[in-house]
């Protein structure tokens, strides 16, 4: 096999690279876990845009609290809900570097929704990068903000129940109402396509930000196959069948 | 020339905090300390000397602007009364245990719970005990004039960066309230970037030309490897207990009693001595500068001179504590004070030290 496939590695026929700003720390995420993704594209656009040494991430609480072991940029670890306050203690006091925050569903929909209701309608000229998988990850599978009706949680064992539990919320239509967001978006990074997308989303919000244009939010619809108990291969079907219809993806902002 | 000024303990604040260099302000209304951001949005440091200031949607979102701000090595600060502390104390932990430099002012109001809008000294635990989660301390300063309020920002920042640490400005509503005449600093020039990369290496401006990228962070999930971190951070404080003392005595050398206070307070007790004099009893005054790191040396070695120590708070005694683990039970230490924003006179202090020391 190594006979066969060593001579092939050559220059001219590399398609795909490693993203220089992706460090070779081995990552803590599960197998088929949608975060891996996200850094790797947060990782390319910025060689991409040659942003390197001029951005700054804001890691969350929750199973991106390490995302600083990947990505090789300064990074500051914010407490649970916070990221899009120090974001905007880094901007304006930085305003010539390049700043995003990556946050959970329970981070961002949760315990941190004034932090993020409040920078958006600033609109701080930040990038937020928003993975919502359903479901609270790091702490075991509870249910999250954006869980749907009826699917099950350690906390929802018999299923979410509106009347009880509330709805989930779809905070990022509520962002796109905020004068101060210039650019929201959902996507997904399931299929190559998907990611393709997802890539070029995150490129224009940084884009975006380079010119001043107020928060850009990108929203990730994302498996937890741990979370949900699935394969990631049952998860990426349950995702399309279920989450999508839920959170349709597409553009609600451009501007 | 000196520039004097006549102002209140909170536009002192601002002021100092202008001149000082300070690089942002973030803030959250609250009574009796909101002219604090009311005198910097006066004044408008952005046009001048480019300091940011910004009203945030709470006091979490304060402390987490001041965490972000901080982490770029920047000079920032905040500032809140007592129910606006509460809701930093998250906030606090986590500059604590990312070890970032910054300052943080309570100008106290009574409570528990909403309270009263009048001056009180019932948050000392909270600052000087840690009122949040883990084994951290903050560096707290007590003011006890005006002066001292602008003063302090300057000092706070210096101690904040000297050793990486959360400075806090514990004050009262009195001081913050009160005018007074105050000698302006002259102003100093805010830190370049260029000088920021240079002195505070560890600071998040984006990673340049650096080999390796600068993480701020408190998490470690290592067991041993945290606990080496905890065992850095209290030797840290061990140092500042070691060499940051700040105290004044007024009247000690002969007193056969101590009166201890800070703040307001303390200004009351300095009148509280003359009055007991004028009867003949020989009362000294320590007055913490710093209440961590505690004068408990001062209190000890005066313990063994005088007959009783009287710990004058506006509170049910918090501070008391500290000045009898100092005095050791070498000598007997009471405590009095009025509650929830009453403000003791000098007679009612000299009265109390009467009925604890002096009736048989
Ligand atoms: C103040 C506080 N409350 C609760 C927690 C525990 N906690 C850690 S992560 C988390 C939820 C994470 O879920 P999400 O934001 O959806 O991210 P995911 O792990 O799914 O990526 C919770 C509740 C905490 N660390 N801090
Ligand atoms: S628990 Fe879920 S969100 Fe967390 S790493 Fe595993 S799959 Fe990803």
């Amino acid at each position: 096999m190594i006979d066969t496939v060593n001579p092939i590695i050559a220059p001219e026929n590399l398609i795909y690279a490693k993203s220089e700003v992706l460090l070779d720390n081995i990552m803590h995420y599960c197998p088929g876990c949608s975060h891996g993704v996200v850094n790797k594209l947060i990782a390319e656009v910025i060689e991409d845009m040659g942003i390197q040494q001029t951005t700054i991430g804001i890691a969350p609480v929750g199973c991106a609290v390490f995302a600083y072991n990947y990505l090789d940029i300064d990074w500051q670890e914010a407490s649970h809900g916070r990221a899009p306050a120090v974001a905007t203690g880094v901007k304006r006091l930085l305003p010539d570097t390049f700043v995003f925050s990556y946050q959970g569903d329970g981070d961002l929909a949760a315990i941190g929704t004034a932090e993020t209701i409040h920078a958006c309608n600033r609109g701080e000229n930040i990038v937020m990068v928003f993975v919502n998988n359903g479901i609270y990850g790091m702490t075991g599978g509870q249910m999250a903000p954006t869980t749907l009706p009826g699917m099950q949680s350690s906390t929802c064992p018999f299923g979410r129940e509106a009347s009880r539990d509330g709805h989930p919320l779809k905070i990022t239509e509520l962002l796109a109402q905020l004068p101060g967001t210039s650019y929201v978006t959902r996507q997904a990074v399931h299929t190559a396509a998907s990611v393709r997308k997802t890539k070029k989303a995150l490129r224009l919000a940084f884009e975006n930000q380079k010119l001043n244009k107020g928060t850009s939010v990108i929203e990730v619809v994302a498996t937890c196959s741990s979370g949900w108990k699935m394969t990631p291969v049952q998860a990426n079907k349950w995702m399309e069948e279920n989450m999508f219809a839920y959170y349709p993806l597409g553009d609600m902002k451009n501007e | 020339m000196k520039e004097i000024k006549l102002m209140k303990g909170n536009e002192a604040i601002a002021e100092a905090a202008i001149r000082c260099g300070a690089d942002g302000y973030f803030g959250y209304p609250i009574t009796p300390q909101s002219e604090v951001m009311e005198t910097l949005m006066a004044l408008k440091p952005w046009e001048t000397t480019g300091m940011v200031v910004l009203q945030a949607e709470s006091e979490i979102a304060s402390i987490n602007m001041v965490y972000g701000g901080a982490g770029c090595g920047k000079k920032v600060l905040t500032s809140s009364s007592s129910p606006g502390v509460s809701l930093m104390q998250e906030g606090l932990t986590y500059l604590a245990g990312a070890e970032l430099p910054c300052v943080v002012v309570n100008v106290v109001r009574g409570g528990p719970g909403l309270g009263t809008i009048q001056p009180a000294q019932s948050d000392y635990f909270q600052a000087v005990k840690g009122g949040g989660h883990g084994d951290y301390k903050l560096i707290v300063l007590a003011p006890a004039s005006v002066q001292e309020m602008a003063d302090f920002v300057d000092l706070a920042f210096d101690l904040a960066f000297k050793y990486r640490n959360p400075a806090f400005i514990l004050t009262d509503g009195v001081i913050g309230q009160m005018m007074e005449k105050v000698e302006l600093a002259p102003f100093k020039p805010r830190w370049t970037n260029e000088e920021i990369e240079k002195n505070h290496p560890w600071a998040t401006m984006g990673k340049k030309q650096r080999k390796e990228r600068n993480v701020i962070t408190s998490v470690e999930l290592d067991p041993y490897k945290h606990e080496d971190l905890n065992k850095k951070l209290q030797a840290k404080y061990r140092l500042i207990q070691e060499t940051e003392v700040r105290l004044e005595m007024i009247a000690c050398e002969d007193a056969d009693y101590l009166l201890v206070a800070y703040g307001a307070s303390a200004r009351i007790c300095e009148k509280a001595v003359e009055v007991a004099r004028s009867k003949g009893i020989k009362v000294g005054l320590l007055r913490p500068i710093t209440l961590f790191p505690f004068p408990t040396l001062e209190i000890k070695r005066l313990a063994a001179q005088v007959k009783g120590i009287l710990s004058v708070e506006m509170s049910a005694g918090q501070m008391v504590e500290d000045v009898r683990l100092a005095a050791n039970g070498v000598v007997r230490v009471e405590h009095f004070g009025r509650l929830g924003g009453i403000i003791h006179s000098p007679s009612e202090v000299v009265e109390a030290l009467e009925n604890f020391f002096l009736k048989a």
